[in-house]
């Protein structure tokens, strides 16, 4: 499982591997918007947690349909699939996932603190928003393999899986942005709604790979 | 240990592309399954993988050894089988080496180490290039040197001798008949005479 992860990590860092690319989505998603809404910091400043959420929601799905779509075309699935005896499909499904996580939005996580000063963000609130996002993130990962999982045999899958998997990270975005609102604006409470997004990345830990893996099992032909 | 199948019927897209399949296939034999395109070769292969569900009959494997908590060493087909398909199930941008290291680490039951294994197939000493800068030929030596890093009893080969040279063609009929002489079983479907003994079943006549 070690190997499977640490394979998955070293495709998407090499040539051809999507860990730049989302970053460079998301930093030119948030570097638009305040062009878009103009010179008003204090605005900026208070739009700031959720603008970016949004951009990390959308960079993550943005390389979700190479997560088994490369595998299914050199073949590889096949053998993953065939190796369910050893490794549970779930289970490999969720190594994957996760050095998916690792690999290309991690970078994400970072960089979202620098690009919170692009939105006139406080030091409390940058944290804030990346605290949530390292914890809210995980989620939209496993519920993109199910949709991934689904759409592996289209050739052109990318869009429909976007489309599959937004309403389902609605909830994901609405308390992880709630959780950093809630750690700056004072009546607010910070603990609950994070405390839920966590329940959510831990529910969605076990739920997405499992759907994945029966969807990959009934998918191949 | 014996790889049993009867009554054996493949589907592809709800159409039936082969039924009445029966084979009985005991350690140390190898099937070669031959037939005209489209008679349904690659089907067999991966309804006997259980790749693809099994409409109709069943495909079993029997009598494998026991391991010490008395479970069986391999309880279905797919974990006693290595499938070589028409892909080489290899990254092109990760070298030769590391590609078949990840598989031995994951598929378990290492055999050969990966250096011996690329000397046996005759990719001796270019473990470290991408796999994407090997030709077919050697993409296809590369994906048998798979088949040798890790143990498993059943080969699954779907038109394994794709691309390959006389001498390595000759060179993986070696392999196969040791493998064989070895106590393993081969089940391979081709259009080429693949150089080893074996029981024919010939698709796209009997049903």
């Amino acid at each position: 499982m070690l190997a499977l992860f640490l394979r998955d990590i070293r495709l998407n860092i090499r040539a051809g591997g999507g860990a730049l690319t989302g970053v460079i989505f998301f930093l030119a998603v948030i570097a638009t918007i305040p062009f878009g809404v103009g010179p008003d910091l204090k605005l900026l400043a208070r739009i700031g947690p959720a603008i970016l959420w949004i951009g990390a929601l959308l960079s993550c799905l943005l390389g979700l349909d190479r997560l088994f779509q490369a595998d299914r075309e050199d073949g590889s699935l096949d053998l993953l699939v065939l190796g369910n005896d050893r490794h549970m499909l779930a289970l490999t499904v969720l190594v994957k996932c996760l050095a998916h996580w690792a690999g290309s939005v991690l970078p994400l996580v970072v960089a979202a603190p620098v690009l919170g000063l692009f939105m006139n963000m406080e030091p409390l609130g940058i944290g804030a928003t990346a605290l949530t996002l390292l914890v809210g993130t995980p989620a939209i990962t496993f519920i993109g393999a199910a949709g991934a999982a689904v759409a592996v045999a289209l050739p052109r899958g990318g869009l429909l899986i976007s489309v599959l998997v937004l309403p389902l990270t609605i909830p994901v975005l609405i308390f992880g942005v709630s959780a950093s609102y809630g750690a700056t604006a004072n009546p607010d409470p910070f603990l609950q709604p994070f405390l839920i997004l966590a329940a959510l990345t831990l529910f969605l830990g076990v739920l997405g790979p499992v759907s994945a893996a029966l969807a990959l099992r009934h998918g191949t032909d | 240990m014996r790889l049993i199948a009867e009554n054996l019927c493949g589907e592809r897209g709800g159409d039936a592309v082969f039924s009445g399949i029966g084979f009985a296939l005991e350690e140390g034999q190898a099937l070669i399954v031959t037939g005209p395109n489209g008679s349904g070769k690659s089907t067999l292969l991966r309804v006997i993988a259980a790749l693809l569900p099994v409409p109709q009959g069943s495909v079993r494997i029997e009598g494998a050894m026991k391991i010490e908590d008395g479970g069986e060493a391999f309880p279905s087909v797919a974990s006693a089988c290595h499938y070589l398909g028409h892909q080489n199930a290899m990254k092109p941008a990760l070298s030769v080496a590391e590609n078949l290291r990840f598989w031995r680490d994951f598929n378990g039951d290492g055999q050969l180490g990966v250096e011996e294994a690329l000397e046996t197939v005759g990719l001796g000493g270019i473990g470290h290039l991408p796999f994407g800068y090997l030709s077919t030929g050697q993409r296809r030596r590369a994906a048998i040197a798979k088949l040798l890093v890790s143990h498993r009893p059943l080969w699954l080969l779907d038109e394994p001798t794709a691309g390959l040279d006389k001498a390595s063609e000759a060179r993986f009929a070696g392999l196969m008949a040791k493998h064989c002489t070895d106590g393993g079983m081969i089940v391979a479907a081709t259009h080429l005479p693949l150089g080893i003994e074996g029981m024919e079943l010939r698709m796209g006549e009997t049903g």
